[in-house]
């Protein structure tokens, strides 16, 4: 089995955090005795932790280019409120006042991309700025006071789970039917990417590997999706999540926008002297932090159903540990979506488990963190070493 | 010179990293008193073995004995060497820029007493130092506001304020212009009158000739042989470092001269922060097809600042003039408008303006023409790779696999990254600004013959260089610039270093 070995080590970074994942959940599947896996369960990590994914995976972005961005909490929460001034106050169209939420927070990455981008302001001073003006902005609109309840169909992006069109009475068809569909879209990819390597001679793995990596891959996307089906079937949220983690995951893989981010990251006077306008990218991805912090402020009131001055307090610094426990460089041009997400999970199911097991929230930020130093450490004790 | 008596012997040193052996079997002798050059292809083992002496690599890590003034020596790092009297200054200069020139001569060393700093003893130490190096600066000056010429006198101040016996320079004036250079071996051999023995890397055969008085050649890690005084010829180090006779180091060319197609005109750029100070000052040049043009010039006289502002506008304030192609005025306003109207620019520190060094070769090569292995703005990574792969047998890279990473590939295939990437990219106008920095001898050669190719191709080449054989070597029509002007043109035919360093050092054109 030489060939796992050579795989594993090639691939260490990235699946050290799946194997942490896999391990991480075994342990507290045992702990509590089977509750963190029980479908109900399984549902409600899931929506408590979308807002967090969402973040990461604008953070990832973020953190590629060499920045960082601490002001979104605050700007989740401060596109939380007006969406309730805009929906609860005014009673405006959900969808509308979504898209309304979605282009502030577009407006404030751009704001805080401005200054960083063009006039050359460190991103921790500017989001650190925005962190502060942010969280007052928010107290400003809602007045010191929650706003509730929202309506029921703006509800639905948290709460909501996709409809049945089949009438399954115990079990969600739809789900299923996603969940084969799904798997075999990813079996198609796999087999199509292989296929083109071997084209063009590029060394692969063995055959029986790669069989053993499909079947692997049909085995954990149905099963998922079965153990959702058997309770209400996929949330809405899920739904969003898997679109966002898709596509940014192939914009940063396979475009030229995605390239450029990574050469601005990596070396920044080369990527400008490449032709990259490197001004350009960094606002860029500024502003769809800034999106992704609205939606992820949208979602979390939605979940709530109430706008809340305290909302998203201390999102960023989540957001920030699962990018870096998702294999990120501190010092940019490496990082991945996937692991942004990984690493996002990772602290998630430790929330989750370790709140099932009654631990209180003292103990489980001082474990997040010696998890969060831990993982860092093993990365850069294991880049050493080779 | 007092004796002939053997200061350090390093007998038979092998070091093995995993997979490599770096160091084969060397062997060095160093006599007391003199300049000993160790000459030898980037990769050849130079820094290995100079590491092994200076207790880098600690005893026990390599095999072999070194003896210095015949005690056998093992060294578990350098803070024992040091208290020999072997000090290293590497390359890469080891000073603090925010600190003073007396702050650094004496970091690691303070002179203190119980913990706290005497500054006046301090102070009165360092201006000794520097009056034996010959540094006119007050002690209190920052280092980051002197040049590097004189920041490698502060290292040997430094190297002089610990007492040293054996002093070892790793490419000393790789970084300095000619009058550094100059006075930094000037130095050398003054302290060597006072009874000093150095050690000096370094690739600039002329300067070795100079100042050293033996040279030992490594290949491949082996030591090859060592020549005295009297028989140091540049060809015979050559023929010692690469194991062949390199009879000519600039390879034949038959120049095919078309018309002028690309035009500078009245060219002005002013310095980025001092908005005042004009670094390029009225410039016209033209480069005809298939031509090879060379800028000369000592560095600060604004050869590197006059291609950047011209390289969409990479450089300066206030940038004014006119550029043509064929006649036609291009907007060269932004870097991406350049590439796309076929000029490129090859910088001259590829460390820092040329490589991305965490990613991977195909990425680098792809990095400033992805339009063209991308359709929709979609990357085809299969042909991405197989450009890529292409520049690797085409430039003769030498890398298993372009998915290697750029930081791990020597000085001159790092290089030949940086060419390919701007191949790639299919320029009228290439230009390059000191393309064989810090190269070793047989990866120029390869670059002075992709240089050839690209020129019989009907590109113009623009070459900077501080190297003067190099551009008298390769250019069929050199400018010259000084203090932001062209103080001369001068033809192939009539191009003699002397002829050029009138020019350079010509203040009023």
């Amino acid at each position: 089995m030489n060939s796992i070995t050579s795989l594993l080590k090639k691939n260490l970074k990235q699946s050290s955090m799946v194997i942490a994942l896999v391990l991480i959940t075994l342990l507290f599947q045992v702990l509590t005795d089977g509750t963190l896996l029980k479908p109900l369960n399984i549902t409600n990590l899931i929506l408590q932790n979308s807002y967090i994914l969402i973040l990461a995976v604008g953070m990832v972005l973020v953190i590629i280019t060499g920045h960082i961005d601490l002001s979104v909490g605050s700007v989740a929460a401060f596109v939380g409120a007006i969406s309730a001034i805009l929906m609860i106050n005014m009673e405006m169209n959900p969808f509308l006042a979504t898209i309304i939420c979605l282009a502030v927070g577009a407006l404030i990455g751009a704001w805080q991309g401005f200054w960083i981008a063009y006039v050359g302001i460190p991103a921790f001073i500017v989001t650190l700025a925005g962190m502060l003006l942010f969280r007052g902005l928010t107290l400003v609109v809602l007045q010191g006071q929650s706003i509730a309840p929202y309506p029921e169909s703006f509800q639905k992006i948290s709460n909501g789970f996709l409809p049945d069109f089949f009438g399954g009475t115990d079990i969600h068809i739809l789900s299923i039917i996603i969940g084969v569909a799904v798997s075999l879209i990813l079996i198609g990819l796999e087999i199509k990417g292989r296929n083109n390597q071997l084209r063009y001679n590029f060394e692969v793995g063995s055959k029986g590997l790669f069989y053993a990596k499909l079947v692997a891959i049909f085995a954990v996307v149905n099963t998922f999706t079965y153990v959702l089906a058997t309770y209400k079937g996929l949330p809405n949220i899920l739904v969003i999540l898997f679109a966002i983690i898709v596509a940014y995951t192939f914009v940063m893989k396979k475009t030229i926008i995605g390239r450029h981010v990574y050469a601005v990251g990596g070396n920044l006077k080369a990527a400008s002297l490449s032709g990259v306008q490197t001004k350009k990218v960094t606002f860029g991805v500024f502003v769809n932090m800034g999106v992704l912090a609205a939606l992820s402020g949208l979602i979390f009131a939605a979940r709530l159903n109430a706008a809340t001055p305290r909302a998203g307090n201390l999102f960023e610094l989540d957001a920030i540990a699962a990018v870096f426990i998702g294999g990120a460089s501190a010092y940019g041009g490496v990082g991945t979506v996937v692991g942004a997400v990984i690493g996002g999970l990772v602290m998630g199911v430790m929330n989750n488990g370790m709140s099932i097991l009654g631990l209180g929230i003292d103990w489980q930020q001082a474990i997040k963190g010696l998890v969060l130093l831990a993982a860092v450490a093993f990365d850069i004790i294991n880049k050493k070493k080779s | 010179m007092k004796s002939e008596s053997t200061i350090l012997e390093m007998k038979s040193i092998t070091k093995e990293f995993p997979g490599v052996k770096a160091l084969d079997n060397v062997n060095l002798k160093v006599v007391e008193a003199e300049i000993h050059a160790i000459c030898g292809e980037n990769g050849a083992g130079k820094s290995t073995l100079m590491k092994v002496l200076s207790g880098v690599y600690p005893y026990g890590t390599y095999e072999g004995e070194i003896l210095f003034k015949d005690q056998l020596c093992e060294f578990k790092d350098i803070k024992q060497s040091e208290d020999l009297g072997i000090v290293i200054i590497h390359q890469e200069l080891a000073l603090i820029p925010e600190l003073s020139i007396a702050e650094n001569i004496f970091l690691g060393n303070e002179q203190a007493s119980k913990g706290v700093i005497n500054w006046n003893e301090t102070i009165s130490k360092a201006r000794e130092l520097l009056i034996k190096v010959g540094l006119q600066e007050s002690p209190n000056t920052l280092i980051k506001d002197i040049g590097v010429g004189k920041q490698q006198l502060v290292e040997i101040a430094k190297a002089l304020s610990k007492n040293v016996k054996l002093l070892i320079l790793d490419e000393p004036t790789a970084a300095l212009n000619e009058n550094d250079s100059e006075n930094l071996l000037n130095l050398l051999m003054e302290l060597r009158t006072q009874g000093m023995t150095s050690i000096i890397i370094s690739h600039k055969l002329n300067e070795i000739k100079k100042v050293a008085n033996s040279v030992t050649i490594i290949r491949d890690g082996q030591s090859i042989e060592t020549i005295a005084t009297a028989d140091i010829t540049e060809d015979r180090i050559i023929n010692g470092m690469v194991g062949r006779s390199l009879t000519n180091r600039y390879p034949e060319r038959q120049p095919n001269i078309g018309e002028t197609f690309f035009e500078v005109k009245h060219w002005n750029t002013y310095h980025p922060i001092q908005s005042e100070r004009q670094i390029v000052k009225d410039v016209n040049l033209h480069i005809k097809k298939g031509e090879i043009v060379g800028i000369a010039g000592l560095m600060g006289s604004g050869r590197t600042e006059l291609a950047m502002s011209i390289f969409g506008k990479s450089y300066g304030k206030k940038t004014t003039g006119e550029v043509y192609k064929d006649g036609k005025q291009l907007d060269l306003s932004t870097v991406s408008k350049a590439i796309k109207e076929g000029i490129a620019y090859v910088s001259e520190d590829r460390k820092e303006y040329g490589l991305i060094l965490m990613n991977d070769i195909k990425e680098n090569i792809s990095l400033a023409s992805l339009n063209k292995i991308a359709s929709k703005n979609v990357i085809n990574d299969s042909k991405e790779y197989v450009v890529a792969e292409e520049y690797r047998t085409k430039m003769n890279i030498k890398t298993p696999s372009v998915n290697q990473t750029v930081g791990n590939l020597s000085g001159g295939n790092q290089q030949k990254v940086v060419l390919s990437k701007w191949m790639f990219s299919e320029p009228d106008l290439l230009i390059l600004d000191e393309p064989t920095r810090g190269i070793d001898v047989g990866a120029k050669y390869e670059i002075y013959t992709i240089m050839n190719e690209l020129a019989s191709q009907g590109k113009g080449i623009l070459v900077i260089s501080s190297e003067l054989p190099e551009i008298i070597g390769m250019c069929d029509r050199i400018y010259v610039m000084s203090e932001g002007q062209i103080t001369g043109e001068v033809e192939k035919a009539n191009a003699t270093q002397e002829v050029l360093m009138k020019y350079m050092t010509n203040s009023r054109g």
